[in-house]
């Protein structure tokens, strides 16, 4: 595989800052878009634009074929069963809501809800509200030393039977690696309903819901080189097939009468509305760009940056690293000496190092570890070991300057 | 428990800032370095603010940073005290203080922030996509003294 002409085909990526080559750590947050992306959203608005599932007309027909492909590509991505447990949703934070609103009638008063103490708000903020329709009981699963989840913990917590289990793949502050496939064997064997948040994880690991075996996996495309806009929510279908609709409206339903109204089946049922064409014609083109690439290759590769750039920050002295295991996936998170992690940012972002610094929409997290934030390096297929020097110099000459 | 909900009008008062000898040490400044360790020094300057007055009602909505702002109106003339967690921030806060801390409503009111940020050199950092705040800052110290 040849990186240049990989790295080539992100236009983003060519441009300098104040004089300063961008150097673009920031993958974790949004992806960078290949060509053949931006090409694909093109193409569709120049030639087969046109509203899907609805006219006779050729257009449409040829926007819809083109639309439900991408539902087809991304059953065999994640080796979803049948192409129905694929539906399109705005994003992760979308599915996640879609799947807590869609399960209010299935949870009693008392039931229990358990959450990943390191979970973006996203896969926290939505059974929250479901806990409050229901008044069931949200409890959070604690981590370990490592900043991993509390195997010990949470096998304790399954004992009190709880009625659904959230769990993030790959935590977005840290980039922690979770272990989904036995962790929802274990909330399985207690009957929990699961979800697992594979944001972070589908864009660096092959994703086998089967093998997960949760009941949803959610995620979205704009972290995975596609459009923003758009998201996919899976579920097996007899899960899927159980919720309740969040939105009603057009293309979610069989027929509309002033007396009654029946819902269409399944996937159109939870796709309401003029669903985003473009974008998820965008998203297919985004798997098909990952499905080109020798993925084992970039995996490994991506592994080895993540290594060499941990080991340069605890070189670099006065770093403190969070949870920076060997297994972690895409992210390291860090702070310099005490100093504010938006100072750091600031003058990062003055030799055009785009790194996040903050909270990460994660404040639970930064509550159980006591910060008020910290800075966030991320990684994508198209970072090379010279973009991480870059950092690791700007890094020290924040360090002079702060220190 | 009583609150006490200002610092006291010496405080206020205390604060001296020279807008005529801080611009020409930005002026001076021949690259971001430079210019970034004038405001972090100017932000050391800035004293700090009691724990006390650190409080979620003085907070500044839409810094990443704490940042707290307290206003006074005396004689006629707009004071402010301030203060945030973060140093650029802080020292941010400074170059707004010296333009706006002891000036009259008019005087504020006819002040363009970012023509002030351009000629500093600090084109950009004004903008409300910016979490450092400043945007936020510039629009309540504009709103205090109407």
């Amino acid at each position: 595989m040849d990186f240049h002409h990989l790295r080539a085909q992100f236009p983003t990526l060519e441009q300098t800052l104040a004089g300063y080559p961008l150097c673009y750590l920031d993958t974790a947050a949004t992806s960078q878009k290949p060509k053949q992306v931006l090409n694909a959203m093109a193409r569709y608005y120049e030639n087969d634009n046109a509203n899907v599932h609805r006219a006779a007309h050729q257009l449409s027909s040829r926007a819809t074929s083109n639309y439900e492909a991408v539902r087809d590509n991304l059953c065999q991505f994640i080796k979803a069963k049948q192409r129905e447990e694929i539906i399109f949703t705005h994003g992760t934070t979308e599915s996640i809501n879609l799947v807590a609103y869609g399960l209010t009638g299935q949870i009693k008063s008392g039931d229990l809800i358990l959450i990943d103490t390191a979970a973006h708000h996203a896969n926290i903020v939505p059974w929250q509200e479901l806990a409050k329709r229901t008044s069931a009981i949200i409890k959070p699963i604690p981590l370990d030393s490592e900043c991993r989840l509390d195997e010990t913990a949470y096998k304790l917590l399954l004992q009190e039977n709880p009625a659904i289990v959230a769990l993030s793949h790959v935590s977005n502050a840290l980039g922690t690696l979770n272990p989904v496939n036995k962790f929802v064997a274990l909330a399985k064997e207690v009957g929990a309903i699961t979800l697992v948040d594979g944001a972070q994880a589908i864009a660096h690991l092959d994703i086998d819901v089967q093998a997960i075996g949760c009941d949803f996996y959610v995620f979205s495309g704009h972290k995975m080189y596609g459009p923003t806009g758009v998201g996919v929510l899976y579920g097996r279908f007899d899960s899927l097939d159980t919720l309740m609709p969040l939105m009603t409206g057009g293309e979610m339903i069989k027929t509309v009468s002033f007396e009654t109204t029946e819902f269409n089946q399944l996937p159109n049922r939870l796709e309401p509305g003029t669903p985003p064409i473009a974008e998820v014609i965008g998203l297919g083109a985004a798997i098909d760009f990952l499905n080109a690439l020798p993925r084992e290759v970039i995996a490994k590769q991506e592994a080895e940056l993540l290594s060499y750039l941990q080991t340069q920050l605890k070189q670099l002295g006065d770093i403190t690293l969070y949870g920076a295991n060997t297994s972690n996936i895409g992210a390291v998170a860090f702070n310099l000496a005490d100093e504010h992690h938006q100072d750091v940012g600031i003058l990062l972002d003055q030799q055009g190092i785009a790194v996040r610094s903050g909270h990460h929409c994660a404040m639970p997290l930064m509550q159980s570890l006591g910060l008020k934030g910290c800075c966030r390096a991320s990684l994508g297929v198209y970072t090379s070991k010279e973009d991480i020097d870059r950092f690791i110099e700007a890094l020290a000459s924040v360090k002079e300057m702060l220190l | 428990m009583s609150q006490v909900s200002q610092p006291s009008q010496e405080t206020f008062l205390a604060l001296k800032l020279d807008s005529s000898e801080i611009l020409p040490l930005f002026a001076q400044a021949s690259n971001w370095q430079e210019r970034y360790r004038q405001i972090m020094l100017l932000g050391k300057a800035l004293p700090k603010l009691d724990e006390a007055f650190r409080v979620e009602s003085a907070q500044v909505r839409g810094c990443e940073s704490s940042a707290w702002l307290y206003h006074s109106e005396i004689a006629g003339k707009h004071y402010f005290v301030a203060d945030s967690d973060a140093r650029i921030v802080k020292g941010l806060i400074g170059l707004l203080l010296a333009a706006c801390h002891g000036k009259t409503s008019a005087e504020i009111a006819r002040f363009d922030i970012e023509g002030y940020f351009d000629m500093l050199g600090l084109t950009g950092q004004l903008s409300p996509s910016r979490t450092n705040g400043l945007f936020a800052l510039a629009k309540a110290i504009k709103a205090f003294s109407v």
